[in-house]
């Protein structure tokens, strides 16, 4: 182990969304934030993305519109490590199966993952629920779904990395991982560690 | 309904969809056409309700929750949260917006308030409440009732931001004081405020509510979203701002917009042109119903 690592910088998109609560968390492991609200932030080195939760119509539509769609998607297909929570699971998401309430080729997305996500796949809120399940090579973690999306159908490539009740909340492609429930509103830090140690190899 | 044991975790989610909604813009909506536009302008979520406060204001009469078939129609056209109102006190209301599956109940003050006496037990429900407050003693009594949420209670259907600006400074300068007093002083606070002094330990400890706050009221432009933002509101309601101004579509996103990039005055600025006509609006001291004394 090398005393002097160098700080990594994560840049966290925020546009709309709970992206305080990831920064407080990757503050206290060790790393400095960056956040995304325009274009010009892009100008700054960083050498991870969180992509956080929200609503992922409105973060989609705010990445396009303030320029900073194309960027990202560029460096995220050459390797620049992600982590993606509910909202940015959709916006990774290659493919949105077909939802009566929406139509989803209108809300831009980055659509860099091999997957086909369900959005609000619990339902509404009330459907909101709150589990601990086993996380590949993390043993048991807490998992807090808010309307959360699932993934419905992981291509050739993708490594499922969690299921609960049979369906994968959790995926791993590349320097992408994504996962339908909310690591930073639960205590445990098993989830952007996993992150924060992969930027650091 | 729910029983006790349950009644925390679902505080919690509760509390943790409104983190979700924080840098955003909610819209009235009344119709599901309303609700797509609001969608498609980059609303993190729609208020459905059957008449916008300017209208009930220029209408009279009693105020009541939606009818159910029209808020179920908007949440069959959008893909985002869907809210709605129920009358303050009217817990039946509140069951009913329950029992068709609503993301959140706002207790509002819009509404003509069903009991002078008391607020909706919010503990007794799984779906979330998000109530209006003036002070921060309003803003921790619903809290203690169960309201995961809470947004200025600033003059609905006015156009005018001046109370909206008056509660936020309000809460602010509240909180800031609580900071500063000495842990033996929190007791006495907690007695003026009407409050558990457990309440007023929280406050003093993190420096803010124990839920997310948004401003509410009479917000109307891109710079009136970005002033709320700056003086500390994690989010905005826009209520008949968006569909009694010109043009709805665009000020819908420019204030999207303005949110996200609140500090940013040349953005501002340049969100600001060509907005159309906004909402006439009225002053603060023309008005003759003021919505926000109903439910302390």
């Amino acid at each position: 182990m090398t005393s002097e690592r160098r700080q990594p910088t994560i840049a966290v998109l925020a546009v709309q969304g709970a992206f305080l609560e990831h920064e407080q968390r990757l503050e206290r492991l060790g790393c400095s934030c960056i956040e995304l609200r325009k274009a010009s932030d892009l100008d700054q080195p960083f050498d991870g993305l969180v992509l956080p939760g929200g609503e992922s119509t409105v973060q989609g539509k705010l990445i396009d519109e303030l320029g900073m769609l194309e960027p990202l998607r560029c460096l995220i297909m050459e390797g620049l490590p992600v982590l993606a929570t509910c909202a940015g699971l959709i916006l990774l998401a290659r493919e949105i199966s077909d939802d009566s309430t929406s139509d989803p080729t209108r809300s831009p997305r980055l659509a860099t993952m091999l997957v086909t996500v369900r959005r609000n796949a619990y339902g509404r809120q009330l459907g909101s629920f709150h589990t601990s399940q086993d996380f590949s090579g993390l043993g048991e973690v807490p998992m807090t779904f808010i309307r959360a999306p699932f993934v419905e159908q992981a291509e050739t490539g993708v490594e499922v990395l969690a299921r609960v009740d049979g369906r994968i909340v959790a995926v791993r492609f590349g320097s992408q991982i994504a996962v339908s429930f909310h690591p930073e509103l639960d205590s445990c830090d098993a989830i952007h560690t996993l992150f924060v140690n992969e930027i650091r190899v | 309904m729910i029983d006790r044991e349950n009644a925390q975790e679902r505080q919690l989610l509760n509390r943790q969809l409104a983190q979700m909604l924080k840098g955003g813009v909610i819209m009235d909506v009344t119709t599901p056409d309303q609700a797509r536009i609001a969608q498609e302008a980059g609303a993190c979520a729609v208020m459905a309700l059957e008449r916008i406060p300017a209208d009930i204001r220029a209408v009279g009469g009693v105020s009541r929750m939606s009818d159910p078939k029209m808020i179920k129609e908007i949440q069959a056209a959008v893909s985002i949260p869907v809210m709605a109102k129920c009358r303050i006190g009217h817990f039946v209301e509140a069951q009913v917006l329950e029992a068709i599956d609503i993301d959140y109940v706002d207790e509002s003050e819009v509404l003509s308030p069903a009991d002078d006496t008391y607020h909706i037990d919010k503990t007794r429900f799984k779906a979330p409440f998000v109530c209006g407050a003036r002070d921060l003693g309003e803003a921790l009594r619903r809290i203690e009732e169960g309201a995961s949420m809470i947004r200025t209670k600033g003059e609905p259907g006015t156009g005018d931001v001046i109370q909206a600006v008056r509660h936020l400074r309000k809460i602010n300068a509240q909180i800031a004081r609580i900071v500063s007093l000495r842990d033996d002083e929190l007791f006495e606070e907690a007695k003026q405020l009407q409050v558990p002094c457990e309440l007023v330990r929280y406050v003093h400890d993190n420096a803010r509510l124990p839920v997310v706050n948004f401003a509410a009221g009479g917000i109307a432009t891109p710079a009136d979203a970005a002033l709320m933002m700056q003086l500390g509101a994690e989010g905005v309601f826009v209520g008949s701002g968006i569909f009694k101004s010109g043009n709805p579509a665009q000020r819908a996103q420019a204030i999207v917009k303005a949110v996200t990039n609140f500090e940013d005055a040349s953005l501002i600025a340049l969100l600001s042109e060509d907005l159309g006509a906004a909402m006439v609006g009225i002053n603060e001291s023309e008005i003759e119903i003021l919505m926000a004394e109903r439910g302390k």
